[in-house]
């Protein structure tokens, strides 16, 4: 403690004390400590820096971004997934579509099959009955024709017959037929 | 006794003499602070960050608040490039703030059983102001060269009055490590200052009545206008703790801004 400068009244005082601050000095502007304050100052300064340089804050910088990017990639990932169950869904409606189309389909040629079938069974039924309408109608014009034809006969001696008992006159058979194709000439007319 | 001096509170005690170069560069109690703060500092971080959880905790939520707070206070003073200063300006800032704080307890178990405020020390804040002077300095013209000059040039003065602006700039730059420091220091020493000035005034109350024959009490009871003073003053000086911190920070971060963009 001899560096300090003291007036003779100060070296009465800070001999009976221990401290140079008594000195009657103003502690903060006393420049006994100045290069002390400024040694340790330097040295615990410089100790703080390379510290918060090299570890602290480097790590601290690390978690931050890591934590940022796994926030980052977890969102791209719901991204993704969101994506994924898009994807799926439109597959879904897709195959659903396409499942209703060829249902669609099959009932069209079910339904096509089964006029075709129709109409060709109609057909043949309708062929049949055609021909079996034919059949009956020719035989029913044939029987009809027998029958005229008969009923010429029948008329032509009937003629002969009336006029042999009415007049007593024997008319041969072809005059009485022309009579009665006459009669009936004239009746269809 | 109780010591009502409320200067004692600035009083350097060597701890450990120590001599080197001719200088008296003894361990005292403000050199225990500076220790106490860059250790508790590196402590409080390290826990604080040895998870490294994704999901944080409160002392490494902490942690990321003030990284991210001196970040963005560098990124918006100083852009971009200022980030490489980032350790050096989140050092002074973490290094003054914990200073502070340990300014603001009353009583410590330190050398000379008083808390001790190093940035209450002139000494202190001028080397810290100074140091961001000359990094300013080298730095800027390091990256600038001859352009760093045109710090004193700001642009778009009409020509007339250009040369006194020039000279009104260079005694800004030249009174910064000035401004710069004894805002820091001032402010420090005029809080600690009016708050053991009323502190003592509980005691000399006491003393007061008692020398009157009224006894202690009358003294202490009218204490608790001075108590409820030093309560409210304990409270903004927390503020201002964290104020001046953070001005000297954010100053360091303009100041450097000049030395990345001489040209404003």
């Amino acid at each position: 403690m001899t560096h300090a400068p003291h007036s003779e009244v100060a070296q009465h005082v800070a001999d009976s004390a221990t401290d140079h601050a008594d000195s009657g000095v103003f502690p903060p502007f006393d420049p006994t400590y100045f290069a002390s304050q400024l040694f340790w100052l330097a040295i615990f300064f410089v100790i703080l820096y390379v510290a918060l340089d090299r570890f602290i804050l480097p790590k601290i910088k690390t978690t931050i971004e890591d934590r940022r990017d796994r926030i980052a990639d977890d969102l791209d990932a719901a991204a993704q997934a969101k994506a994924d169950a898009e994807a799926a869904g439109e597959a879904y409606e897709k195959s659903l579509a396409e499942a209703r189309a060829k249902a669609h389909g099959i009932a069209a040629d079910t339904r096509k099959a089964l006029d075709a079938e129709i109409a060709k069974e109609t057909a043949g039924v309708e062929a049949e009955l055609a021909t079996k309408q034919e059949h009956a109608e020719a035989a029913i014009r044939k029987a009809k024709d027998k029958a005229f034809a008969e009923v010429r006969g029948i008329a032509t001696t009937a003629t002969s017959a009336a006029v042999a008992a009415l007049a007593g006159v024997e008319i041969s058979e072809a005059d009485a037929g022309k009579t009665v194709d006459g009669l009936l000439k004239a009746k269809e007319a | 006794m109780a010591d009502t001096n409320p200067i004692k509170q600035f009083e350097v005690h060597e701890v450990f003499p120590f001599e080197a170069f001719g200088l008296n560069l003894a361990f005292t109690n403000s050199s225990f602070f500076m220790m106490l703060t860059a250790v508790l500092t590196i402590v409080l971080f390290a826990v604080a960050m040895s998870s490294r959880a994704l999901v944080p905790n409160r002392a490494q939520s902490v942690a990321e608040i003030i990284y991210g707070f001196v970040a963005d206070m560098v990124r918006s003073t100083a852009g971009q490039e200022g980030l490489r200063f980032f350790p050096f300006v989140f050092t002074l800032f973490i290094f003054i703030l914990v200073a502070n704080m340990l300014g603001m307890f009353p009583y410590f178990p330190a050398p000379g059983a008083h808390s001790f405020t190093i940035t209450s020390h002139l000494i202190v804040t001028v080397a810290l102001a100074m140091l961001v002077w000359l990094t300013v300095i080298v730095y800027g013209v390091f990256k600038n060269g001859a352009k760093f000059l045109r710090i004193f040039v700001p642009s778009g003065v009409p020509i007339f009055i250009l040369p006194f602006v020039t000279l009104i700039e260079i005694i800004s730059f030249v009174s910064r490590p000035i401004s710069h420091s004894v805002r820091l220091f001032a402010n420090m020493l005029a809080g600690h200052i009016l708050l053991k000035v009323f502190a003592g005034f509980i005691v000399m109350m006491a003393a007061g009545s008692a020398s009157m024959g009224w006894g202690e009490l009358p003294g202490y009871l009218a204490g608790i206008f001075p108590f409820a003073m030093t309560l409210g003053l304990t409270a903004l000086e927390f503020l201002v703790a964290f104020l001046q911190a953070y001005v000297f920070a954010i100053l360091t971060c303009i100041y450097l801004n000049d030395a990345l963009h001489p040209g404003h």
